[in-house]
Parts: C-alpha cells; structure tokens; sequence
C-alpha cells in the first residue's frame, strides 16, 4: 500500500490503543469533585450514579490487554506496511496466479521466510511425503489390489471427488459413473490417471435441432438411439432416425459404439448402445440431449492434489470395475 | 390519555406501540428460529417449497430477531428513557409515529421479500435496495427524534444509558448506509458497490458492528436504565461508564475484520481485527460490573423480583459471551472455531442470554407503566417465564458448544497419511443429537414468549390502575 494509507492505519491503530490508555488513566484518577464512594449529585428520573472507582483488577487486566496490543502489533504485521518484527505473513500476499505462486513459495523456502502456508504444507510434505513416495514407487495395477493403499485412495476420492461421483463413486446425472465398465475417456490406468491428472472436456455435442429438420427429426433419431439399447420404440420413426444417425456416426460410431471403441481420440462421446445413460435415458431426456447438446467438464487435478495422491486415486478408481 | 403516570405530557404512545410489537416480534422471531432448526434436523420441513427452505427462512429468522424483536425493544426503551431521563417529551411531533409505522412497513416488506427470495445476500444486511433506502429514511428520523430530544432536555447533563442510544442510533446509520451502497438493476435486484476482500470487509465492518452497536450499545443504554431502576439501586460508578463507553464505542469499530481470519483478506487487517477484539474485552466487561455491582446491597431483591432476574441473569451472559468473543477472535482459537455451531452457539448466548434477557426485563418493568397498572397482571407467569427461558438458552448453548468443538476437531482430524479422517457428512450426522436439543431449546424459548404476550395482553385488558403492586416485606 501507499506510504499515505500505511501511515493512516499506523496512526488510527495506535491512536485508539493510546487513547484507550490515557482515558483508563484519567479515569483512575479522581476528577468528579466529590467524595470516592458519594453520589455524584444529579439525579435521572430517581437514578443517582455513585463515584465509586474502577475495580483494581479490572484496569490492571485492561492495562495489560493494551500492552499486549502493542507488542502483538510490533511482533506481526498490523501497522500499515510495517512486517513485524520476523516478516511473518499466513501466505505470499501478493500472488496473482499459479506461477507467481510457486516462484514465491520457491522463495520464501530457499531464504527461510516466514510464510506460514508454506510452513505446514513442508511440515506435510516431510511427514506424509514418504507414505507417497513408496506408493509412487508402485503401479496402479499392484496398488489396486494392496487394502492399505486402496483404503488411502478412498479417502482421496472422498473429500476430493465425491461431492460429483458421489461417495460410493457411482455418479449422479452429468457426473459418469466409475464402479462400472463403461468409460468416456478410457478405462486402462494410464487413461484413468490422465483423466484425473489433466481434467477431460468433451469436445461437446452441438444442439442438433436445426440440422435434424426440427423436433421430428429430433424425435426420429431419439427412437433410433433409444433402439440401440434394445429398447422399445416406434419401428417407423427409428428407421427415419437410423437415415439421419449417420450425422451422429462420426463421433458416436455408426452403431452407437462410442469413441472409445472407436478408437478416435478422446473426445468423450459416450457410447449409446448401452442402456448407460449420462444426462438421464427417457426419451424426453434424451431428446433434448439432442436437441440442446451437451458438453462435460472434468477438472484438473495435478496442481491441487499432485501426482502422487492422482497415482492412489487413480489405483482405487481402477479397482472399482475390476472383478 | 393516562392519569397516573408523573409526566402526562410525554408522548408514550409511540412508546406503547413498540412495546407490544417487541413481545409480537419476539414470539414471531423465536419461532421461525425453531421451525429452522426442526429444518436441520428433518428436511422434510422444507416441503419442497422454495419459500419455505431453510435458505431463505434463516435470514427471515436473523432479520426478525434483530431488527423486528430487537430494534423495536430499542425503539420503545430509548424513547421512553430519552424523555423520562431529559424530563421533555419527544422532539419532532408525529415524527416518532412515522418511526414506529415506517419501522412496522420495514418488517412487514422483509417477512414478504425474504421468503420470496429477493435477497443482497449480505448477511444481516439481506434486504433489496428500496427498502434499505427506507431503513434509512426511518433512521435519520429515529435519529432527529432522540438527538432533538437531548437538545430540549430540562437536565443539566445527559444520562449514561443516552450515550450509549446515542451512539448506538449515529453507528447504525454509518454502516447500514456504508454497506448498502449498491447499484440497483432493478426493482428487486442489485449488485454491490464493492467487490472481492473489499466487499467481504465491508460486510463483516457492518455485521459485526450490528453486534456491537445494535445489540450491545443499544442494550447496554437499555440496561443503564432499567437494572438501576427495578433494583432502586443507584448505579455503581459513573468514572467506569465513561471509560468502558469511551473505550467500548472506540475498539468495537475495527473488530470486523476477526470473521474474517485466514481468509483473502490482507494479514494486517486481520492483526488488527484481532487485536481490537482483545483489547475489547475489558471495556466490554465494565457495562457488566457496572449492571451487576448496582445490584451491591440490594442481593436479596433477586428472590422475590423475577424481573431483576431476567435484568441480573442477561448481564451474567453478557459477560459471558463477551468473554467468550475475544476469545474466538484470537485467531488459532478461531481456526478451531470457524464455520462451527460454536459461532451459532456463541451468537445465541449474546442474543437469547443477553438482548432477549435484558429486552423482556424491561418489558415486564415498562408494561405496567404505560398502561396504568401497579404490576403485570401474573409475576408468577414472569417467574415461570424466566425459568423456561433460562433453561432454554443452557439447552441450545451447550448443544451449540458441544457439537462446535466437535465439528471443529472433526474437520481437522487427519489420518496417519495425512488425509482427513472424516468426510463432511460424517461431522454432520454427529451433530444431529445436538441438534435436537438445540431445538428443545428453541421451542422453550418460544413458550416463554407466548407466556409473555398471554401475561402482557391480560395486564392491558385490566381496569385501569386495578393491579396493585405488590408490597415485598
């Protein structure tokens, strides 16, 4: 802050604490004119006020609350730009991104700062950090089947990925889920880990009204897609839809494989022929899949939890659809 | 008008007006407070009705307590002891009246508004810029009657108890103007002129503030008044009162920023706000020794005046809970405390101990004034009152202070890898039990209140002067 709106603060902090001071003092001493003990001598509808003085251990213990501020404001920042007397800060004050955040940390560790963040994430990191490190040291695919580490990757996805996967991972409408067999971006644990470490978006399916000719068209292809999962539909409106369904093909596979079966990169088109259903499986709903499109966000997880916690997530979320 | 009152000329009809509708409000406040609470504990209250979610009842609920229940008690005390303590009737004419009718509009337009979902979302700040326009207009004239009060006074000097209305009035119209200062977009809809920390800051510089002005210098002016009163007591010493005023008024201002610890907003802030709040503590404990110590050579009143009860009982959680607030603003006690039922609990000794205790106190001391009778029609009904209430706090304080340490340690227990041992939810069902009890209280609390407006309605039915006081030997 400026040097004006530093002195500012300096001055109303420490002219209310003195202030405070010199009334506890003024008020110690007897300046009321009569007698300690005595009626001050006006009278409020009947109310006297008596001259009684300030209770002993009451203006020792208030005379020490402002002691106690001075050298609290002294020791940590609180006056204007004054740091205190370590330089102790929660956390880098002044971080504008992720980059800033991490040169700035880098910092405060290299020259021994007083950043108490930092502090207790290196506390973490020195006490956890080995638990992680031989976990690391091991695939997916072992860790899935070691408890211990199952256990830790159960609580990983608790806090960190239930609140949309929900706490038994099974998902809810938009949020896949992972207990099952079928995968937008892969099942394997490298594609798994991928997911969870760099966030998936879904090249997003555009709203297909207008090319579909409107809401028959929209209806047709419903009916064909619903017809995929051996669903019963109207025969006649299926086979229009089947026609236009080649449009779908590209991304969904012309039987509605999805593109992880058909190997096209991963553009999160789910599979249709499945009776899986990510946004919901009644006509209506999937009708309006069509109609408005859809578009699915996961988020990256790499600089939130780091690697190494993804690598036991991604060994339990993998365990989920193994027998 | 009234016959038996010293002054004839006082305009206590205002005063009267407020009076009834502070026991109204109560009753309506507390109860909304308990059908939220049966919310927390089973959300089939909720009846799927966007109205009747605990989303949009919570701030109907903190709205009514404080500004509807509290701020008439305020309302109807100030006037009558600006007039009584000055020996002047009201200044401004009908003013007064446009207060009492612009603050019943101000109450009437919430209860409408809120579960409507028309909301600021500033926390106790929650109601949209047109009536926060009014608000203001209501105040700056609740300010002209009392200040052009004061001026009139046939006194030579101006009563302890005016102070801290006085300042109480100046305060809360500096921050509720400071804080609502929004850009409307519509009717019914605006966006704050701040943003970010600074907003945040804004935020919590009013809503703390509406604690300390509002429900603690409006009720410590209260207190100054009717504890000396119903003990017939004078008050204990007049160089503590400009001490702790001085004091109090000063340090309260910058405590704001103790909400919001280890947040975005900038460490020196929070030093500050921390340290205000401790210095606070003292200061805030002298209008308590001040209340308790007039009592001094009078103990004895307490066994037979359920009335000083209610009046010595809120000083004792006064002094509570204003312990209790520095303490919680010391920030590693804080990261414990924070986002806990502990601020919940914290918050209800300050409102149902203290304001509430201290407001029906002066109630039962003020009905039987202003309608010309020598008691309340029951003092066993305030006895009874003042037990279920008591015992009504305790239940929701203890409920509060258990299930707050221990979401507290919950949320911060970690497993030897480092990973937290419980989820949210787990913190959540333990807390149920607690809730429940919290409701027991609630629903306590509400039974006293109707107590109150049964007793209250009774005295005000009475022949005129028929309820004799009673002679205590």
């Amino acid at each position: 802050m400026s040097s004006f709106w530093s002195i500012w603060i300096t001055v109303l902090s420490l002219g209310t604490l003195v202030g405070c001071y010199l009334l506890l003092r003024w008020c110690l001493k007897n300046f009321a004119g009569v007698e300690e003990g005595k009626s001050m001598g006006h009278t409020f509808d009947g109310i006297e006020e008596l001259n009684n003085p300030l209770p002993k251990w009451w203006s020792t213990f208030f005379l020490l609350t402002i002691i106690w501020g001075f050298g609290y404001l002294l020791v940590y920042p609180g006056l204007g730009n004054w740091a205190g007397l370590f330089g102790w800060t929660s956390s880098n004050q002044s971080v504008m991104n992720l980059e800033d955040s991490n040169a700035q940390a880098a910092n405060a560790k290299e020259n021994g700062l007083i950043v108490q963040y930092d502090m207790e994430v290196k506390a973490a990191e020195e006490k956890f950090g080995p638990i992680f490190d031989a976990f690391a040291a091991r695939s997916i695919e072992e860790l899935a089947a070691d408890e211990e580490a199952l256990k830790v990757g159960q609580r990983l996805f608790i806090q960190n990925c239930s609140q949309c996967h929900g706490s038994d991972a099974r998902g809810t409408t938009g949020f896949p889920n992972l207990a099952d067999k079928d995968w937008l971006y892969g099942g394997s644990p490298a594609e798994i880990k991928h997911t969870i470490m760099d966030g998936r978006k879904a090249q997003g399916m555009i709203a297909w009204e207008t090319m579909l000719g409107g809401e028959q068209g929209v209806k047709e292809v419903a009916a064909f897609v619903l017809s995929l999962s051996g669903r019963e539909v109207d025969a006649a409106a299926a086979k229009e839809g089947q026609e236009k369904f080649a449009m779908c093909a590209g991304c969904h596979g012309a039987n509605g494989e999805g593109s992880v079966a058909m190997g096209v990169g991963a553009i999160g088109a789910p599979a249709l022929n499945d009776n899986i259903w990510l946004y919901g499986g009644s006509q209506r709903v999937v009708e309006q899949s069509i109609k408005h499109g859809r578009a699915g966000v996961m988020p990256a997880w790499k600089n939130i939890l780091g690697e190494q916690k993804v690598h036991v997530i991604s060994a339990y979320v993998y365990s989920l659809s193994q027998d | 008008m009234t016959t038996t009152l010293d002054q004839p000329s006082y305009n206590f009809d205002v005063v009267r007006q407020f009076t009834v509708m502070t026991v109204i409000w109560g009753i309506v406040g507390t109860l909304v407070g308990v059908i939220i609470a049966a919310q927390l504990i089973w959300p089939a209250l909720n009846f799927e009705t966007p109205w009747l979610t605990y989303s949009r009842l919570r701030p109907l609920h903190t709205n009514a307590v404080i500004f509807a229940f509290g701020t008439s008690a305020l309302f109807a005390t100030s006037y009558y002891v600006v007039q009584r303590t000055c020996k002047t009737t009201l200044f401004g004419g009908s003013l007064a009246s446009f207060t009492f009718w612009g603050w019943q509009a101000v109450i009437v337009l919430a209860a409408i508004t809120l579960p409507l979902g028309y909301t600021s979302s500033k926390e106790y700040a929650e109601l949209e810029w047109p009536i926060d326009i009014l608000i203001a207009v209501v105040w700056v004239c609740y300010a002209i009657v009392f200040f052009g009060t004061l001026v009139k006074r046939k006194t030579s000097h101006i009563y302890v108890a005016n102070w801290f209305f006085g300042g109480f009035i100046i305060t809360v119209a500096v921050l509720h103007i400071g804080n609502s200062m929004v850009i409307p977009v519509s009717m019914m809809k605006s966006y704050s002129l701040y943003s970010g920390a600074i907003d945040a800051m804004m935020q919590w510089w009013y809503g703390h503030n509406a604690v300390g002005f509002l429900l603690t210098a409006g009720f410590l002016g209260m207190m100054y008044y009717f504890v000396p009163k119903q003990a017939e007591r004078p008050v204990y010493s007049y160089r503590l009162s400009i001490v702790h005023f001085w004091a109090l008024v000063s340090l309260y201002i910058w405590a704001g920023p103790h909400h919001l610890h280890y947040t975005a907003l900038p460490d020196w802030a929070q030093s500050l706000g921390m340290v205000m709040s401790v210095v606070l503590f003292l200061p805030s404990w002298g209008g308590m020794i001040n209340g308790i110590m007039t009592l001094s050579g009078a103990w004895h009143k307490l066994r037979h005046d359920p009335i000083l009860r209610f009046l010595i009982v809120s000083l004792s959680f006064y002094g509570m809970s204003t312990f209790e607030g520095p303490m919680m603003a010391i920030k590693s006690v804080n990261a414990l405390s924070h986002y806990t039922d502990w601020t919940v609990g914290h918050v209800h000794s300050g409102a149902l101990g203290w304001v509430a205790m201290v407001s029906i106190g002066a109630m039962y001391h003020l009905i039987p004034v202003l309608f010309n009778q020598g008691r309340m029609y029951s003092i066993r009904l305030i006895n009874i009152h003042f037990w279920m209430h008591t015992a009504g706090i305790v239940l929701y304080i203890v409920a509060m202070w258990i299930s707050g340490v221990m979401q507290g340690l919950m949320w911060r227990a970690v497993n030897t890898d480092g990973t937290l041992t419980y989820s949210f939810v787990e913190s959540l069902t333990a807390s149920y039990p607690f809730y429940f009890i919290r409701f027991l209280g609630g629903v306590l609390v509400v039974a006293g209140f109707l107590l109150m407006a049964y007793n209250m309605f009774k005295t005000i039915a009475a022949k005129d002067g028929s309820l004799k006081p009673v002679e205590v030997a």
